[in-house]
């Protein structure tokens, strides 16, 4: 229903947007015959645009609010539509075999460049995984997620080049170093909250990246450490292309893994109790959750998945240095976690698809390629601030007598 | 046992002693320092002065001073809050299962690989948790979320949450308070319904006289901090300081 009302107000938008944009788009003076031009046509184009824009703009939001009265109006739970894939079977399994089917076939379909992107796609989702534990289920929220990152790259890099450990020992390795170093974070911050919390772990991440880049002697300060070696496999030499595959494998078996592991953890008693920390913290102490060793445990298993995909960041890049784990790879990885859906798996995971693939299937639009993803992002968070996936947790249910069960 | 903020003494010298099986009372004007009693108590403050001691049916006589509220909660007291603290975005089921929290074990290995007894422990404690629901009334909202229950539901949902970790003395904070007169009653019903058949102490804030009456074996009297009268109900309702530090000097007769 498109009111008159909406159409004037539109109106009101675009003459505002035109008076607005005169000066610089409108007006021009030319120095070389020394005349002033002037560019209606410019105006005509600020006017019309941003007419439509400001109805198509009022149109959504108008939709979106119906939509929400009409949830309020009908009693039952709404079901999302990834909730209905993931609970029907007849759609899930189908769905899930022809997901597998195409993450297997992709590498060997596309060139280099594209299984490398898709790569760091799956070590975003790892990541994303990783640091929902922390800001998505258990609600703190960590602006050094990638210090923890940094942690696991540099494991593999200087024990590589110090001792020539290889990357399957250091993997775990890694792994164990990022959950020490969540845990080192997670003792000052304990009595922390949202923005205090914030600015303190922006402050750990920012601390590690200049210890990195300025002791020279640790870490081979700016100049970073090249040369590291790939994953093995048994001693076979591969080539350059069969390896890149090699590695997309072995992200992709690692993510897998990721997956089922945060999932589990997710639906577990401390599951549970990190939701609780999320809600209430003062009611969760109460009723007798203790709140130390819970943060804690989401600080270090956040951290544990950050150091596996350093770990396998430095093997994918043989090249590491600081600039790769600045605060706007943080930024990044909580977009991802942001945009997906807090504490949903689905949902992170197809944040980090878009996140990942966006900006580079964006190329084509040059330098408006930030702009576009800026664009998408704020439209987002208007029209879907929950996330892509939003509030898909799975809940306690319970069924009857017998089956007391999720 | 006192409790100083700074200069501010918020409970002075307060002495109160509940027994097994008891419904004791505490009530006071408002700002008296009920609820920084009750925090206190269950470790949200550490007392700067004076001890704690429980003497939990069966088990040893301890001193609970500045422990921490999780382990007070284990020790066996369970609490309830004045202002609403239910988690708003989990089902009525995970709140209380979160009051099982602390009666479980399973760790991260346990998470991980789920083995049998983690299995049979969470089913275990989703069956615990449906039957403390039913102590309660509360079954038919199991599934429902916390922050689209009814007011009176949430209040006695805190209750619930509050039972389902097998406490012996269990606190209340104003349970009362904003229920309409039948809810009030059924909470009533409810806490003496506890005290049959859960055997669980009660020490109750609450400010409706009524209730407070009806259900108290004992009452304590707090204004300023301090403890200004103890005793039945009967022995409060005369007393001279109690009725002083309500309503004011002029209506002592």
């Amino acid at each position: 229903m498109m009111s008159l009302v909406e159409i004037r107000k539109s109106f009101l938008v675009s003459i505002w947007f035109m008076f607005l944009t005169f000066p610089i788009m409108v007006i021009r003076v030319n120095t070389v015959e020394n005349i002033v031009e002037w560019r209606w046509n410019n105006m005509i184009a600020v006017g019309v645009g941003s007419f439509l824009l400001s109805f198509v703009w009022r149109y959504l939001i108008r939709r979106k609010e119906q939509g929400v009265r009409r949830q309020r109006e009908s009693a039952g739970p709404r079901v999302s539509i990834f909730q209905r894939i993931g609970e029907d079977r007849r759609i899930f399994l189908p769905a899930l075999t022809a997901a597998a089917l195409a993450v297997v076939v992709f590498p060997f379909l596309v060139s280099m460049y594209q299984i490398n992107i898709m790569t760091t796609a799956f070590m975003y989702i790892m990541l994303g995984l990783g640091l929902n534990i922390v800001v998505g289920v258990a609600g703190l929220l960590d602006l050094g997620y990638v210090a923890f990152y940094a942690v696991g790259a540099y494991t593999y890099a200087l024990l590589n080049y110090h001792f020539g450990l290889n990357f399957w020992v250091c993997l775990p390795i890694g792994a164990a170093l990022g959950a020490l170093f969540g845990i080192l974070l997670g003792f000052p911050v304990l009595r922390l909250r949202g923005d205090y919390l914030a600015i303190v772990t922006l402050g750990f991440g920012e601390i590690i990246r200049l210890i990195l880049e300025n002791w020279n002697e640790f870490s081979f300060g700016p100049s970073g450490i090249s040369n590291i070696p790939r994953p093995g496999f048994f001693g076979v030499e591969f080539s350059l292309l069969a390896h890149t595959r090699y590695i997309y494998f072995l992200v992709v078996l690692i993510t897998i893994f990721t997956i089922f592991m945060v999932n589990r953890l997710q639906n577990s008693r401390i599951g549970r109790a990190w939701l609780a920390l999320r809600e209430d913290e003062i009611a969760c102490q109460a009723m007798g959750v203790d709140k130390v060793r819970t943060k804690l445990t989401a600080f270090a298993l956040g951290a544990t998945w950050a150091g596996l995909a350093g770990v396998i960041f430095a093997a994918k890049t043989t090249f590491i240095n600081p600039a790769s784990f600045t605060l706007w790879e943080s930024i990044n990885i909580l977009c991802i976690v942001v945009l997906g859906g807090m504490g949903s798996i689905v949902g992170v995971i197809l944040g980090a698809l878009v996140l990942v693939l966006l900006p580079e299937y964006l190329r084509a639009f040059a330098e408006y390629r930030i702009l576009t993803f800026g664009c998408v992002l704020v439209l987002m968070m208007v029209f879907r601030p929950g996330g892509i996936v939003s509030n898909v947790r799975r809940t306690y249910r319970f069924e009857g007598p017998d089956s007391g069960d999720k | 046992m006192s409790m100083d903020f700074g200069g501010l003494r918020a409970v002075d010298r307060l002495d109160l002693e509940i027994q097994q099986g008891e419904i004791v009372a505490l009530i006071g004007p408002n700002g008296a320092g009920k609820t920084t009693f009750f925090n206190c108590i269950t470790g949200i403050y550490a007392p700067t002065e004076g001890d704690i001691h429980i003497h939990p049916p069966g088990g040893q006589a301890k001193r609970i001073n500045g422990l921490k509220p999780n382990r007070v909660t284990e020790l066996g007291l369970a609490r309830t809050f004045q202002n609403i603290r239910l988690f708003q975005q989990m089902t009525v089921l995970e709140n209380v299962m979160i009051g099982r929290h602390c009666r479980l074990r399973s760790g991260i290995p346990g998470a991980v690989f789920r083995p049998q007894h983690t299995v049979k422990e969470e089913r275990q404690a989703v069956m615990d948790s449906y039957r403390v629901l039913e102590k309660i009334g509360l079954e038919r909202f199991v599934n429902d979320l916390a922050k689209n229950l009814p007011y009176g539901a949430q209040r006695r949902l805190e209750i619930a949450r509050a039972l389902a970790t097998d406490p012996f003395l269990l606190l209340l904070d104003e349970p009362a308070a904003g229920m309409n007169p039948q809810e009030t009653h059924a909470l009533d019903q409810l806490i003496l319904r506890l005290r049959e058949t859960e055997g669980v102490s009660i020490l109750l804030i609450e400010h409706d006289m009524k209730l407070v009456m009806s259900l108290s074996d004992r009452i304590y009297v707090m204004d300023y901090g301090r403890k200004i009268a103890e005793g039945t109900p009967q022995q409060i309702k005369n007393d001279p300081v109690v009725i002083k530090a309500y309503l004011g000097e002029e209506y002592v007769a």
